[in-house]
């Protein structure tokens, strides 16, 4: 396979330009209309001219379809006012137009400059989100830059109809220096880079069914996926969630006393769990396909 | 914070159609250049908000530079600024003037 470009180096607008049909994407309120932070200039920080975050609407393999893309870098791709505004109206627009969206998460959550507009905007997107996931909308979250997806971002990946992952693809609510701090590092080695990737990396996601496809770190890869997931049924409604409230139980219930990953791994039946971190996607797709938990709704 | 505005003779007019050109990312040592056109021929406008205060000197020397060596008549320049080196600035204005004189895909 030829590696085309890595997602995790790609910026924000690469990831872009690489998900969609060339040519059709149609930027909504771009660079040039400078809808920057209002916040950051308090603390003396300079802002970036599309708040760390690029929405438009644009075709996928032939399929009209809305689009946003975290930029990681900038302010670690977390959620500020503008920023999240831009994300609750792309998703509001896409249940009033009908139209399936997809989401490149990279974030570690909300900015601290502008916290409380930061995790209003992660209420509003989750709502935004859900309610036009009732109405028939997919939305697919891709996760797999250098921020991971994190804090706010984590619950709205969490309310996605399917989430495409590398093995840089970290997702969590409390990130591992903040789990480290509250709790001790007996609880949570945040410096132990080996554990936190097997604890909340993409591969072990996959495995008890947080997520919903594993894919090479490559941005070819993450458009297949997403191509994929945007021809799966669309749907969401009360008996389903409460299928998930189930299976969510039965986790906890067979996995909740685990120490590590590698033996939740070997709960699953894998015969080596300790190799699963070394393994090609390739090889590792293989396993997951026998071996990983359903994944749907519950994340 | 510090802010700059700068308002120069440019010898040669900008190449190309595009509209707009972005490079960058506001981050540490990284900066965003946001080039369009509209300022007249034969100037150049760049403003510059910068993380790092105290080096307005630096910034006239990279400015002029870039001035002296590239096609920048006829263009704004914006610039947002994580504190980078000015090689790194050099860098970004190239990259970005070439890019808006690029054919459009």
């Amino acid at each position: 396979m030829s590696r085309t470009l890595s997602w995790y180096e790609a910026s924000a607008r690469d990831r872009v330009a690489a998900l969609v049909d060339p040519g059709s994407f149609a930027e909504i309120l771009g660079p040039e209309c400078r809808e920057i932070s209002p916040h950051l200039v308090l603390f003396g920080l300079p802002a970036q001219f599309d708040d760390g975050i690029v929405i438009g609407s644009a075709r996928i393999d032939g399929r009209a379809v809305l689009v946003a893309a975290q930029e990681g870098r900038f302010m670690g791709g977390a959620f500020g006012e503008v920023h999240g505004a831009k994300l609750t109206a792309l998703l509001r627009a896409a249940k009033a137009m009908g139209r399936d969206v997809v989401i490149a998460f990279d974030t570690g959550g909300v900015r601290l400059q502008e916290a409380n507009a930061g995790e209003t905007a992660i209420a509003e997107i989750m709502r935004a989100l859900v309610e036009a996931r009732l109405a028939g909308v997919r939305v697919i979250g891709l996760v797999g830059g250098r921020a991971g997806c994190f804090g706010g971002g984590g619950l709205i990946a969490g309310c996605c109809s399917a989430l495409i992952v590398s093995e840089q693809g970290r997702i969590s609510v409390s990130g591992p220096e903040v789990i480290e701090t509250n709790k001790g590092v007996e609880e949570f080695d945040s410096r132990d880079r080996a554990f936190v990737w097997r604890t909340m990396g993409g591969k072990h996601r996959v495995l008890i069914g947080g997520a919903d496809a594993f894919v090479d770190d490559d941005v070819e890869a993450f458009r297949a996926a997403a191509v994929a997931a945007l021809g799966a049924p669309a749907g969401l409604d009360l008996e389903r969630l409460g299928a998930e409230q189930a299976r969510l139980a039965r986790r906890i219930e067979r996995f909740g006393d685990a120490g590590d990953a590698t033996e939740i791994w070997a709960r699953l039946g894998i015969e080596q769990p300790a190799s699963i971190p070394d393994l090609s996607a390739k090889d590792f797709q293989a396993i997951a396909a026998t071996h990983r938990e359903t994944a749907d709704d519950a994340r | 914070m510090e802010q700059f505005h700068f308002d120069l003779a440019a010898s040669r007019d900008a190449g190309g159609t595009r509209a707009l050109a972005l490079v960058g990312v506001v981050a540490s040592g990284n900066l965003e250049v946001m080039v369009q056109r509209g300022a007249e021929p034969g100037r150049c406008t760049i403003e510059v908000n910068t993380a790092a205060t105290g080096f307005r000197d630096l910034w006239e020397a990279v400015i002029a530079d870039a001035v002296a060596r590239r096609a920048l008549g006829g263009l704004t320049i914006a610039i947002d600024d994580g504190g980078a080196r000015p090689d790194t600035v050099s860098l970004r204005l190239a990259q970005a003037v070439r890019q808006i004189e690029e054919s459009e895909s």
